[in-house]
């Protein structure tokens, strides 16, 4: 099989180059914000509430801050990366290149997660100077980073395909996602919810990640870790489905 | 269906009534006499066959376009504005969808070989699409990863100093004047070193100098055995530039032809006598003479067809002589590649 090794390489490096020269942006900005939840949440906050299900607040909320982060470094990261190029219109390139849609998705979107898993691991060690906290099952943990990164930055990639403006590339992560993932359990068990809203958050898909994420850390789960995976993995099929048709329909990529 | 309007690899031809049919002059140059005893082509690099593009907005971009562009020649596309020579050169190049017909590269089928196709192929867009904060080092660097080809710093190295680009690799895209910004464009263009080179409107809006870099450039690309294809809006390039024409109207390709030939086949010329003295009516004797008076009276234009047998000059030198109408000097003028093409466009709009 004849794979274009070199054009992976060179987008994926073009990639990381981006974020090397925009490091404030790319890595402070969303290691002191997520930072800030810690102080106030778990520091000066958690330590008035009492723990989760045998967890200290502080420590309880971790893994759904960092969650959160990740996708929303993730979908940014990506579709600001394939965005960037169709609006200046350096895209051209991409593709009179002999480069196939799953070599061009590998270098933007392997990117883009690698990107997401770098800034989430700062957070978590950062995340460890204000609350203590420990990691029950690492393999696990390694797997919801991975598979979590790689789905959202294969939506954050068709985001940027579909947006034809710079608000729209906004609209998503900050319209759907980050109230998805605040009301997917995050600072909460959904178990905390009344009977009714504890059935409607199962609709959340985010809920699945977080639970899945969390259990990897404490062992504690809202639903059942291989739904979690499996929802996970689902999302990620979509994704790529999706993926594939624009490429090869050319829906908003080519005339 | 007749014969004649077939390939012999059985496409179809472009209407053979047309008036400019465009395949009865494609290898028609003895520079590209690349047509053998069996109708096959010898060389030919790039073979479009009855492509058509029609956009999802309706509007009919390219109808039926037949072309074949030999290798390592420099084939001028012109055409006004929304003719559809940026359409034809993006499907080629793999940007634009294709449309019903087929296109090949060296052989191999845009479509189904569209790894092999554009592997070979470069592109210098008519915008000037940069990754403004990258540096120009970078920037070509990238271009020639993506292309598939494994790094090679001495051949980008080479190219950016045939560009003069060496000096600014530091600067970042942003810093670069436009002219400049051209040449990164080229130079992205040749770092994977392609063996077919497209220039659409490479020297929009560039100085004189630059342009003149440019086209020695180019000069030096098919040297080394280039294919090449520009499309530009100074005529004079093309004229000064291509070996064969191929002239873009409506999605249709009205005319292709080597250059000379194009010029002295559609290219009206002219003779041009200053006469002794000044007159006001020919006599009824110069009556059958395609003949001007400039408005002094002073000068006698004769405009005559180099494709005629004759060209009727002896005949009215002597006719003059016979009216008694004398001439101090004389000269010849050829329409320019410019009034050709206006004519062209003009006669099929």
């Amino acid at each position: 099989m004849n794979i274009n090794f070199h054009g992976i390489r060179a987008i994926y490096r073009f990639e990381m180059a981006r974020t090397g020269r925009t490091l404030m942006q790319s890595v402070a900005s969303p290691v002191i914000s997520t930072s800030l939840y810690f102080i106030v949440f778990g520091s000066a906050i958690g330590s008035r509430i009492t723990s989760v299900e045998g967890v200290s607040y502080g420590a309880f909320i971790v893994p759904g801050l960092t969650m959160l982060s990740l996708l929303m470094l993730s979908v940014s990261n990506a579709s600001f990366g394939i965005y960037f190029p169709k609006f200046v219109g350096t895209i051209y390139e991409v593709h009179s290149a002999p480069l196939s849609y799953l070599e061009i998705v590998t270098g933007y979107v392997g990117a883009a997660a690698t990107k997401a898993i770098m800034v989430g691991l700062i957070i978590l060690a950062t995340a460890r100077l204000f609350v203590p906290y420990s990691i029950a099952h690492p393999a696990v943990m390694v797997l919801f980073l991975v598979l979590t990164t790689v789905a959202f930055s294969l939506f954050g990639f068709i985001i940027g395909i579909w947006a034809d403006n710079f608000e729209k590339l906004q609209v998503v992560p900050l319209m759907v996602i980050t109230p998805l993932t605040f009301l997917g359990g995050s600072f909460y068990s959904i178990h905390m919810l009344p009977p009714f809203w504890q059935k409607v958050t199962l609709f959340n898909p985010v809920v699945y990640l977080v639970s899945g994420f969390r259990w990897s850390f404490y062992g504690l789960a809202d639903v059942n870790v291989g739904i979690s995976v499996a929802a996970t993995v689902v999302f990620l099929a979509l994704c790529l489905t999706a993926v594939w048709w624009i490429f090869r329909t050319g829906w908003r990529l080519k005339a | 269906m007749a014969e004649d309007s077939t390939w012999p690899d059985g496409t179809l031809r472009a209407d053979p009534d047309q008036k400019y049919n465009t395949n009865q002059f494609i290898f028609s140059s003895p520079m590209y006499a690349a047509e053998d005893a069996n109708g096959t082509h010898a060389d030919p690099m790039i073979v479009v066959r009855g492509l058509d593009k029609t956009y999802a907005s309706g509007f009919r971009a390219l109808k039926g376009i037949d072309l074949t562009v030999c290798r390592g020649e420099i084939f001028a596309l012109l055409g006004p504005n929304g003719a559809g020579k940026t359409t034809l050169i993006s499907i080629i190049c793999g940007i634009v969808n294709p449309g019903h017909g087929s296109v090949t590269v060296d052989g191999h089928d845009i479509v189904r070989e569209w790894r092999k196709t554009r592997s070979i192929i470069g592109l210098v867009p008519q915008e000037l699409h940069t990754d403004a904060f990258e540096t120009v080092w970078n920037t070509v660097r990238f271009s020639r990863g993506l292309f598939g080809k494994a790094p090679d710093d001495a051949h980008i190295e080479q190219v950016l100093k045939d560009l003069s680009l060496w000096d600014r690799r530091h600067n970042k895209v942003l810093t670069l004047s436009g002219g400049m910004k051209r040449r990164v464009m080229i130079a992205k263009a040749l770092a994977h070193q392609p063996t077919v080179l497209f220039l659409d409107e490479p020297t929009a809006g560039v100085d004189v100098e630059l342009r003149r870099d440019m086209w020695a450039m180019v000069r030096r690309l098919r040297e080394s055995g280039v294919t090449i294809i520009l499309t530009t809006h100074y005529i004079e390039e093309a004229e000064d530039m291509a070996d064969r024409v191929g002239v873009i109207h409506k999605g249709e390709l009205i005319v292709v032809e080597d250059k000379t030939t194009l010029m002295h086949k559609l290219g009206k010329k002219q003779l041009r006598l200053q006469l002794h003295e000044p007159v006001t009516v020919l006599p009824d004797a110069l009556s059958g003479y395609k003949l001007e008076l400039n408005g002094n009276g002073d000068e006698l234009i004769y405009t005559y067809d180099t494709r005629g047998e004759r060209t009727g000059i002896t005949a009215l030198l002597r006719d003059l002589s016979a009216a008694g109408i004398g001439f101090k000097d004389l000269s010849t003028r050829q329409d320019s590649l410019e009034q050709i093409f206006v004519d062209l466009v003009r006669e099929r709009a």
